[in-house]
């Protein structure tokens, strides 16, 4: 580079791009300018991504609107069957994961290997304890015969606030598809969140990721987070209808 | 910082069972919906670090999908709670 000046210019560009080469960050890619815009671009991409899953899940939750306002006192009845304090524990068990998957990406961008790695095992320890405990949910409602089909069965159930009265066993049944495509559709993110933490792990415990790059654990987060935001909407709309 | 979010989130938690137990009337779901969307709000902004996003892009593309989601959900519902079913 410095004999620009005395060089032809075309051996002179030839040779400041070998030497470009040599010097820049191994962990940039060629067509970003910089390591914030390459980190920038990847967030961009996945909150595009995840904007896509709000209208996924938003059509869902749109028609679970509706048909609340509907059969208002059928819903009521029916989420008070659903086991309010698994649900409760398990919000806070997705709030904990929450937080272990920023500390894991902190520890990724100080180059705390051993940190990372603790982290998204807790992180998964806990992921693989709400799907647990969604099990012993779902088998309450099973046994129940609250599974929406041939063997749906809820006769008799009073209306909160109004005894005597009894909720529509139809309608219930229309609670109780939304309640499972809902809490089941979360689950299957959860286990796909899973699966890319699994990988992470894989990744992190050969210390791939450096404070350069450790672009996948940053997304993946932001996955995780997403899907810890969804079960925070879906906590009140499917099991605390009506308690008092 | 993540910590303060962190208890931040359980408080929101346990206020959220607490709210519903009481009788509100009307109110329930909007307290249930306003706790929960402070909770996504301090989620998205500490812990997916749009606060500190060094893009404007990435909060364009945060504020679009709410605005989608709104305008989803409160013209849906503004023609179901303005027609007369029965």
């Amino acid at each position: 580079m410095q004999n620009n000046a005395s060089a032809g210019s075309f051996t002179a560009v030839h040779d400041h791009h070998g030497e470009a080469h040599v010097a820049h960050n191994p962990a940039l890619l060629h067509h970003f300018a910089a390591p914030q815009q390459q980190r920038d671009a990847a967030s961009l991409g996945m909150w595009v991504f995840l904007a896509t899953e709000v209208m996924f899940f938003g059509g869902l939750f749109c028609s679970y609107l509706i048909y609340r306002r509907w059969y208002f006192s059928d819903f009521a009845a029916a989420s008070k069957t659903i086991n309010m304090y698994l649900g409760a524990t398990n919000t806070g068990v997705l709030i904990c994961s929450s937080l272990t998957v920023v500390l894991a990406v902190w520890a990724a961008q100080t180059a705390r290997r051993a940190l990372l790695v603790g982290m998204l095992v807790i992180t998964m320890l806990l992921g693989l304890v709400f799907l647990g405990i969604k099990g012993v949910e779902y088998r309450e409602k099973f046994e129940e015969h609250h599974v929406p089909g041939a063997s749906f069965s809820f006769d008799h159930v009073e209306i909160p606030g109004h005894p005597g009265q009894f909720a529509n066993p139809r309608h219930a049944q229309i609670f109780f598809t939304l309640y499972f495509v809902m809490t089941g559709l979360h689950a299957l993110h959860m286990i796909i969140g899973l699966g890319i933490f699994t990988w992470l792990l894989i990744m992190a415990w050969k210390g791939r990721f450096t404070p350069e790059w450790h672009t996948p654990v940053e997304i993946g987060g932001l996955y995780w987070h997403f899907v810890d935001i969804v079960w925070i909407y879906l906590f009140p709309l499917l099991y605390l209808i009506d308690r008092h | 910082m993540y910590f303060a979010v962190f208890f931040a989130l359980l408080a929101g938690t346990v206020l959220t069972v607490f709210a519903a137990t009481l009788d509100l009337g009307k109110y329930n779901a909007a307290v249930a919906l306003a706790i929960a969307s402070i909770k996504a709000t301090l989620v998205a902004l500490f812990f997916m670090h749009v606060w500190h996003a060094s893009e404007k892009l990435t909060k364009l593309v945060v504020i679009a999908a709410l605005f989608f989601l709104l305008l989803l959900l409160g013209l849906t519902m503004s023609d179901y709670a303005t027609r007369l079913w029965s």
